[in-house]
């Protein structure tokens, strides 16, 4: 067995304004794995990635690359790490080349080997004919794929990527994705994915899903989704907090309320529809049926919608 | 060539490039610093009247001028620095910190970029110099090249290293302006030392942009009005404090970018 691209143990991360950040996570990722973290903003994401990346160091726990600490080797792991961080980190003044030939630099890299190092990432990020212009000037996708030009330039085994899509259009997003799967594939770089988008994280081989700073499950995405069922049941509803209860005591299965339903996981969600009608009907506005999604197993692990940026949490209701 | 090299090179000329682009800095270059001199010079030329000179009538303008000189350093070099506060908020200055390169070539690019662009602004000034004093030599250039660039060094490393520890340019402004007038008013830039009231001494040669100031006036002049120290010690103390400050930046940056617990 190789060593793994990231090994996280037992890591907890309080900033000193006392926000706990991470609470003992523990999360291996295999090298060459497009591997997902999951999470709403403020789930704990990005300061997982500033511990990778040896910006921060846990408070508690420890934290390799490749085997080396993030603490106590932080050079050995820069070296191989590349990151494309949630905030733009290219110059705006300074043409695309530009910015690349100064991010070659702090790596070591110049001469030939730099203009064909920089020629070569253009051209994986379909940027060749844009690369003499200066930044200000290029769209949003653009100026996404010229960053991950610059997270790739010094050709690093892991690439950490933190909401890299941000602020995309969803043509922007596709053509994004599109560049991240062939490098995966040519270049086999091991490639750590922060997002708070389902479609995103089914893109990846396996995901982890943090919530309030907490690992709560982890897996390959299909497998994430049989364990919820075949198919579960989702209610709207007015008053899910009351609902939610009483369709578990007459119903049984794993029941959550949250804001505008109530997402009910039973073996025969689908034959559940007709009794379900029959007692609540009054209580009920509509009842869908339908696969488990990503989302849904968020959902139900975290107690919280994926898109509610830490709002109300929801009780749980097991039978 | 090594990494840290490559560094500081790429640094100074990211500065460089910057600042070439930004029409209103370079058009500030010269205009800046002519219009603080002129309507400084002439607004205070009558009232001005220099004590015991030993050159004999020295007007305000002229006297003025090595303050200026000294003023367009200050600003110049520090205000260099204020992308750090925007660029720790933004990606940039966090891939820096992660690449595998030292922080002390970090430290040394910045300074180096902000150090050229005040130098150069201040020996673009330095030209008028013929039409308003005595001339230039040769030797007097290189040592008023040499002040410049301990100035330059000096105050873009204070200035980096406060940066590092502010969150908004409104706060680095704030601060910035707490010390910069203070030290250039009590440099003798604007007023000889002989002048100043008995408790403004002692400050004044507590000052280091005193020696910076009067060193200035030491390459300007054979024998220069109201300075406080030789060449020798001028040029001692310009340099003293441009290495204390990039040791005081260089440890700032050594500091972890997030305060955890």
């Amino acid at each position: 067995m190789s060593v793994p691209a990231i090994h996280v143990d037992n890591v907890s991360l309080r900033y000193n304004n006392a926000q706990q950040a991470l609470q003992r996570v523990h999360l291996s990722v295999p090298q060459g794995a497009l591997f997902g973290l999951l999470g709403p903003n403020g789930s704990g994401k990005t300061s997982l990635f500033r511990i990778l990346a040896t910006l921060v160091t846990p408070t508690e726990g420890t934290a390799t690359v490749f085997g080396a600490s993030t603490e106590t080797e932080a050079a050995a792991v820069r070296q191989r790490i590349g990151v494309v961080f949630q905030s733009p980190a290219l110059d705006d003044t300074l043409t695309i080349r530009e910015n690349l030939a100064f991010q070659g630099a702090l790596y070591g890299l110049h001469g030939a080997a730099l203009r064909n190092r920089i020629d070569t990432v253009l051209q994986h990020v379909d940027l060749a004919d844009r690369a003499h212009d200066a930044v200000d000037t290029l769209s949003g996708g653009l100026a996404r794929r010229a960053d991950l030009a610059r997270g790739l330039l010094h050709q690093p085994d892991l690439l950490l990527l933190d909401e890299p899509t941000a602020g995309l259009d969803p043509m922007a997003r596709r053509s994004f994705w599109e560049t991240v799967s062939t490098l995966q594939a040519t270049e086999g770089t091991t490639m750590v994915v922060a997002t708070h988008l389902m479609d995103e994280a089914e893109r990846c081989d396996a995901v982890a899903i943090l919530s309030e700073g907490e690992l709560v499950v982890e897996g390959q995405p299909a497998t994430l989704r049989a364990a919820l069922g075949d198919e579960m049941l989702w209610l709207a509803t007015n008053a899910p907090h009351d609902l939610a209860p009483d369709v578990n005591a007459r119903f049984g299965g794993t029941v959550h309320a949250f804001d505008q339903g109530v997402q009910l996981l039973h073996d025969d969600a689908a034959q559940l529809v007709g009794p379900l009608y029959t007692a609540f009907g009054d209580r009920i506005q509509s009842a869908t049926v339908r696969p488990p999604t990503l989302e849904d197993v968020f959902m139900a692990h975290a107690g919280t919608r994926l898109d509610a940026d830490r709002a109300s949490l929801a009780p749980a209701y097991s039978a | 060539m090594p990494t840290a090299l490559l560094t500081i090179t790429a640094l100074c000329r990211r500065e460089i490039l910057k600042f070439v682009r930004d029409r209103s800095r370079v058009a500030g270059v010269l205009v800046q610093p002519l219009a603080f001199w002129l309507l400084l010079g002439l607004g205070f030329q009558g009232a001005f009247q220099m004590p015991d000179s030993p050159v004999g009538a020295v007007g305000y303008v002229e006297f003025l001028f090595p303050g200026i000189l000294a003023l367009v350093l200050l600003f110049t070099a520090i205000f260099s620095t204020i992308s750090i506060v925007e660029e720790r908020a933004s990606g940039f200055l966090q891939t820096v910190l992660i690449a595998p390169t030292s922080r002390t070539a970090i430290v040394l690019g910045n300074a180096l970029g902000g150090t050229l662009l005040a130098s150069v602004q201040a020996l673009l000034f330095v030209a008028v110099w013929p039409w308003v004093g005595p001339g230039l030599t040769v030797g007097g250039v290189l040592y008023v090249t040499a002040i410049c660039l301990g100035v330059g060094i000096g105050f873009t490393a204070l200035g980096s290293a406060i940066a590092w520890r502010t969150d908004t340019t409104r706060g680095f402004h704030a601060i910035m302006n707490l010390f910069l007038l203070p030290l250039w008013f009590l440099s003798s830039a604007m007023f000889p030392l002989d002048s100043a009231a008995p408790g403004l001494r002692e400050l004044m040669y507590a000052n280091p942009v005193s020696y910076a100031v009067s060193g200035l006036r030491h390459g300007l002049y054979p024998d220069p009005p109201a300075v406080l120290a030789d060449p020798a010690l001028c040029m001692a103390i310009t340099w003293g404090f441009a290495a204390v400050m990039v040791g005081i930046a260089v440890w700032s940056v050594h500091r972890p970018l997030y305060q955890t617990a």
